[in-house]
């Protein structure tokens, strides 16, 4: 069973969204959707200062498998965007939900945030799928 | 194994006699556009030469030595007479620069390979110019670009694709300026038309289509949607990489498409291992006729004449120095000539008789099959989620493990929408005792992961190199040699 952190909220393009204090939020990709990709070999992020709606790909990641758009889970700008997975891809698959994150965002509008799922949602939502 | 490059056996003032440089019979070059330094070639001899790319040779795993199931590749036989004639002296000595009346041979074959492009794919027009699959695709959706240019009509932004789609299409389409919306399959391995309706509209350029699909079945619903899209002043491009599966049977002309490329190293069986070289002509309806690539073969009364931007002033242009790859346009004309056409009929009939024949026997031996209700086109998937689940052995695992069973693995991976695939293409030229061959070792493969799962997961054992570290040759491209980086 993959790894699904109570304290976080969920798209069901499997990114994984953290509220920060300052009203930020910062989004990866969950430790089921790493599983599924298998070691990742490259991430193609956005640059900071990048405008995204809802629903639009902001990056890629890929494994040796395939390339993958990841989405935006929410509409905003792009604050802050994780330099380290330049050289160290795998830091997604190691830790997912810490050091592997993918980029920081400040919403446009926090009413979007209210679609995502909470981990007991994410997890059924996960159940369904299989 | 690692034996060494060619580099390394270099040992300076060595010399090939068969390769050693002539006296330059060119002495009037500038000065200044001479070289200072010696080009960094080996210095081998000939000896060694030859047993290192003989013992090179002998590490093929090929289509000459092995079954190559390999899927949305059509690894066919290459027929030895394809060859030899291709390689005929008059075919071989002709200069790309002579003039027509020198080449009048060699343009007849040429203007005859289009011809019967045409025939079996009932498009209106062929340009053999585009160098590989690639480019024909480039060509295919540059041409659909240039008629709604030619039209005034430049809001069309959109080309529509499938997510069974082949995996260039996406790229292609950005290629050519345009964004790409990816439509879903349906669980019968169909477009689900109804989002397909959902999303189509004056944006609409085109849609990218590979008919039978990267599922390996005939997608129904083709008429209905060439309805839709052309309703909405769209056109239709065909990805030729399954034509097999339908040679002499169908006609992508007949299923309204209005643009095909055609890959001739899979369909017409010209060899394309390592990588090439490829041939990926096109072939246009009516619409797209002024716009083809060039040069393209004419015929006018008995003489043949190079088409050019004065006969064709629309044309997207040129894609390579000359007629594409000719020395692979002739295999591909010759290989046509022989079949002729009850022969190009036998080809998609045993191509889809050989696949439903493996897909069957593998679904009887207990194996998943992605789209069990559906025939097979010419190829099929085959899902190892159960046995990754249950014996913790994955679709890469089978892979290796077939490489020791003396079996070319399938593609493994592809489509991505299906987890833990294999997509499993014997094509024509199998017999069926090595078909039987290939769902024996499936079979003792999964035997072995349930004795003893560490054993599969090891494998292969008996090639040149053991399992490769794909992730770290991913992540740390090390791809050029110089000198003094090895020993």
């Amino acid at each position: 069973m993959s790894d699904i952190p109570a304290d976080l909220k969920y798209s069901s393009d499997h990114e994984w969204v953290r509220m920060q204090d300052d009203g930020s939020a910062v989004i990866g990709i969950t430790d089921h959707a790493q599983g599924a990709l298998g070691d990742l070999v490259f991430i193609e992020a956005p640059e900071a200062g990048s405008i995204f709606a809802s629903g639009d790909a902001f990056g890629v990641v890929e494994s040796v498998k395939a390339a993958s758009d990841v989405l935006c889970p929410f509409g905003g700008e792009v604050l802050e965007v994780n330099s380290a997975l330049d050289d160290t891809p795998e830091l997604v698959n190691t830790d997912p939900y810490g050091d592997g994150w993918l980029i920081r965002m400040q919403p446009g509008d926090a009413a979007e945030l209210d679609g995502l799922m909470d981990a007991a949602a994410y997890e059924q939502f996960l159940e369904k799928e299989a | 194994m690692s034996d060494k490059l060619i580099f390394e056996h270099s040992r300076r003032g060595r010399r090939a006699s068969a390769q050693a440089p002539l006296t330059p019979a060119v002495n009037d070059l500038p000065e200044k556009f001479l070289r200072r330094s010696p080009p960094l070639l080996p210095e081998v001899s000939e000896l060694q030469t030859v047993r290192h790319y003989t013992r090179l040779s002998q590490k093929n795993f090929s289509i000459d030595t092995h079954f190559y199931p390999l899927g949305s590749c059509t690894m066919k036989y290459n027929p030895r007479a394809c060859n030899q004639l291709a390689m005929l002296p008059g075919f071989l000595s002709r200069h790309p620069l002579g003039p027509e009346s020198h080449g009048q041979g060699f343009m007849s074959c040429m203007y005859e390979l289009q011809e019967m492009l045409k025939a079996v794919t009932g498009m209106k027009e062929v340009s053999l110019t585009p160098m590989a699959g690639a480019q024909g695709e480039f060509a295919g959706v540059a041409m659909i670009r240039a008629y709604h240019r030619s039209r005034n009509d430049k809001d069309r932004s959109e080309i529509l694709v499938p997510d069974a789609a082949h995996g260039t299409n996406p790229a292609t389409a950005t290629m050519c300026g345009y964004s790409m919306r990816e439509i879903p399959t349906g669980k019968n391995g169909d477009v689900d038309i109804e989002a397909l309706k959902a999303v189509v509209g004056p944006q609409t350029a085109g849609i990218m289509l590979t008919n039978p699909s990267t599922v390996g079945v005939f997608d129904r619903g083709i008429q209905e949607m060439s309805r839709i899209v052309h309703s909405a002043g769209g056109l239709l491009y065909y990805d030729g990489a399954n034509l097999n599966a339908i040679l002499g049977k169908v006609a992508p002309g007949d299923m309204g498409f209005d643009v095909i490329h055609m890959n001739l190293h899979k369909t017409f069986s010209t060899p394309h291992g390592g990588g090439g070289p490829g041939s990926g002509a096109v072939g246009v309806g009516d619409r797209l006729k002024e716009f083809l690539p060039l040069p393209v073969v004419g015929k006018d009364g008995d003489r043949y004449r190079w088409l050019t931007e004065a006969d064709f002033p629309k044309s997207i242009g040129r894609l390579s120095a000359f007629m594409g790859n000719a020395g692979v346009l002739l295999r591909a004309y010759v290989y046509m000539r022989l079949l002729g056409r009850d022969g190009m009929q036998r080809v998609s009939e045993n191509a889809a008789l050989g696949a439903n024949y493996l897909m069957k026997k593998l679904q009887d031996a207990g194996f998943e099959l992605a789209y069990p209700e559906r025939r097979a086109s010419h190829e099929f998937i085959v899902t190892l989620k159960k046995e990754k689940n249950e014996l913790g052995v994955t679709a890469m695992d089978f892979a290796k493990c077939l490489l020791d069973h003396g079996y070319h693995a399938p593609t493994t991976y592809f489509p991505l929408l299906v987890p833990e695939c294999l997509l499993i293409e014997p094509t024509e030229s199998e017999a069926k005792e090595d078909l039987d061959g290939f769902v024996a070792a499936m079979i003792a493969i999964r035997e072995q992961a349930k004795a003893d799962p560490e054993i599969v997961k090891g494998a292969p054992y008996t090639m040149p190199v053991r399992r490769l570290d794909d992730v770290r040759a991913a992540r740390h491209l090390d791809l050029r040699w110089q000198p003094g980086a090895q020993n």
